[in-house]
């Protein structure tokens, strides 16, 4: 259970600059506007150990989804490198990546929408092991099957029920079965109890702890929540616009975070306690995040911020060690 | 004092092909004058079809049937000229996604100042200035420029600072805000939750806050209604309520909550299962498949909504937790 803080030796993924870039408004044929350029990933570098939970948070458009698709090449990077166990993905070719596909897999939001709704829980649970174990027997694939339904906490009978017989919880279990069922390294969870009530929300985060500590996988954990992050997280990272502002050991981050967007992220979390949460110093930022088309010059946090000087509209914070571990891209952070 | 709401044996029923769905099942509660009044419960618990109800906006294959009084007048089953009369004007709701409640084609002008003119017969010019100054209030800014602008030209928060704004135009005796900030992100949602805080203090308005996330009724509830399967299976204090739960779902709720002010990384408590099928409710407590403490007679005997406190309810058979 967290925080293990697996200094494990060799990361299992080095991820180094990476830059994801969409073109927008390259419109139809005739259209004259000129495309435009959204940076939706800048820059971003981190190492993720085996058997641990890296948490990414950040507002909508900050660029968390797109860095979790980019590390598994589901979008293609604009620069910057993942190296998978030594190994850069962009150097493998498309049989060799397939390959890798099985060690990383993804479960996503909205439970029931990434659900094939024609397909039975048996056949998408059961449909990587059709592409990475065409040598096992139909009796042998079913096998394997029920036991990963048993133990994501589905019943093995449900095996030939459709997705719309299920609720939220159980889709969101059937998407886990699914990635789990080759045995993966790593899974990138993108929001996956957003959609969720909340006595189900504690169930799959239970499971997934559960499955990291059995089988040692490490997980991408993607959400706007930051109590759930906090719940499930080794280290978190924290985006904005695209950059990563802060990026430490959760209890540190928690404790004391040093950006004022990681200070006011925390502070605008509702605390479920009357008192404490009427007595709570806020820390309530102005204003919406900028259009990501068009971010800020310099820091791309200083039209929101408290503490922005003169320096912050020329130049952009590089992040920067403060101390063995915990990263800050800002100016004042000492202040 | 008479409440501002008052709702008895409120029945809430959809036909659908397989069957009657009882979607809210007879609740009864009250919403005094000033009062902020949570009502807190997960997707399916009824806490949204109630206020659907009370303001006439049921789907076509939807039934409600009870009481609703607002300022002691009857208004289920009214005509709907006049539940005009009282709906937009002296009780007004905000939803969850402000941008599916704007109409797209319309300037923000023209939307705000339809409702002034509708209700109030102010003229064009007028309400105009008074759609101007609410916008202000809400903290928009420019906001004579901004008024003849289109939905898709403000962000989530503003839209929904816009709705906020429309809904209090002829400053309503009660404000029903469905989920106000669950689309909106953290930081967003904290500026929203301090403007309704503000707006409820400088107005006195009765606000009834529909949320499934605890941590805002704690910050701006005087009490709390707690909603499981379309019935009250909790009322009372905030304080209460969060201190001291009495019911067996309301504690299970506050204890799978994972929450910034307590240690973190150990298991989280759940509530095993999941919430029962509307269509199939069991005929005795709704929660029985989840609870803990469940006993033989929670199996066939319902238990009834009752009195506990002063001012707490619960409708559990358990004597104490």
């Amino acid at each position: 259970m967290p925080p293990a803080a697996p200094l494990g030796p060799s990361p299992l993924l080095s991820v180094r600059d990476l830059s994801v870039h969409f073109t927008l408004g390259a419109g139809g044929l005739f259209s004259r506007r000129k495309p435009v350029l959204l940076r939706a990933v800048d820059g971003v570098s981190f190492d993720l150990r085996p058997g641990e939970t890296l948490g990414l948070v950040g507002e909508s458009g900050c660029g968390k989804s797109t860095l979790g698709r980019a590390v598994l090449r589901l979008l293609p990077s604009a620069a910057g490198r993942v190296v998978w166990l030594g190994q850069d993905l962009a150097a493998l070719s498309t049989a060799a990546m397939r390959q890798r596909r099985k060690e990383m897999q993804i479960i996503f939001q909205d439970p029931l929408a990434s659900l094939n709704p024609r397909m039975t829980a048996g056949e998408t649970i059961g449909e990587p092991l059709k592409t990475f174990r065409p040598d096992l027997k139909p009796a042998e694939a079913k096998r394997r099957i029920q036991e990963i339904m048993a133990k994501v906490g589905l019943l093995p009978q449900q095996i030939n029920r459709y997705p719309h017989e299920f609720s939220g919880g159980q889709c969101q279990r059937i998407g886990i079965a699914r990635a789990m069922i080759n045995d993966p390294k790593l899974i990138v969870c993108d929001e996956p109890v957003s959609a969720l009530d909340a006595s189900i929300q504690a169930q799959i985060i239970n499971l997934l702890m559960d499955l990291q500590r059995e089988t040692g996988l490490s997980l991408i954990f993607i959400s706007h929540n930051l109590s759930v992050v906090r719940q499930i997280s080794h280290r978190i990272m924290v985006l904005y616009l695209g950059k990563v502002v802060e990026l430490a050991d959760r209890d540190q981050l928690y404790r004391n975070p040093r950006h004022p967007y990681t200070q006011a992220l925390i502070s605008a979390v509702p605390i479920p306690d009357p008192d404490l949460e009427r007595a709570k110093q806020r820390l309530v930022l102005s204003g919406d995040l900028p259009s990501p088309l068009d971010p800020p010059s310099g820091c791309r946090f200083r039209t929101r911020c408290p503490k922005a000087t003169e320096i912050c509209a020329r130049l952009s914070p590089s992040l920067l060690e403060i101390e063995r571990g915990h990263e800050v891209a800002c100016h004042h952070w000492d202040e | 004092m008479e409440p501002v709401l008052s709702i008895e044996n409120l029945h809430t029923r959809f036909a659908t092909p397989d069957g009657l769905v009882e979607a809210v099942n007879g609740v009864s509660f009250t919403v005094g004058e000033g009062e902020t009044l949570g009502i807190v419960g997960e997707s399916g618990s009824g806490k949204s079809q109630i206020f659907i109800s009370v303001m006439g906006l049921l789907a076509a294959n939807g039934r409600a049937s009870g009481s609703v009084r607002f300022r002691g007048h009857e208004i289920l089953g009214l005509p709907r000229k006049q539940l005009n009369r009282i709906r937009g004007a002296r009780m007004s709701m905000i939803f969850q996604d402000p941008m599916t409640s704007l109409n797209p084609y319309l300037t923000i002008a023209r939307q705000m100042t339809e409702v002034l003119i509708a209700h109030k017969g102010s003229s064009r010019a007028e309400a105009r200035g008074e759609a101007i100054a609410m916008l202000e209030r809400v903290q928009i800014p420019e906001a004579a420029r901004r008024i003849d602008m289109y939905p898709h030209e403000f962000s989530g928060g503003m839209r929904q600072r816009v709705m906020i704004a429309m809904a209090l135009l002829c400053k309503p005796e009660l404000l029903i805000a469905d989920e106000p900030t669950t689309a909106l992100d953290v930081t967003v949602q904290a500026q929203i939750l301090e403007l309704i805080g503000a707006l409820q203090r400088a107005s006195n308005t009765a606000i009834v806050l529909i949320t499934h996330d605890l941590g805002v009724i704690a910050g701006l509830c005087d009490r709390v209604l707690v909603m499981y399967a379309g019935r009250v299976v909790e009322s009372g204090p905030v304080r209460d309520i969060f201190r001291d739960p009495q019911h067996p779902y309301t504690a299970g709720l506050l204890r799978s909550t994972p929450r910034l002010d307590e240690a973190a990384g150990a298991r989280l408590s759940t509530i095993p299962g999941q919430p029962p099928n509307l269509q199939r409710l069991p005929p005795g407590c709704a929660f029985y498949e989840r609870c803990a403490h469940r006993e033989a007679i929670c199996l066939d005997d319902r238990p009834e909504l009752r009195r506990i406190g002063e001012e707490r309810k619960k409708a559990c058979h358990l004597p104490h937790l």
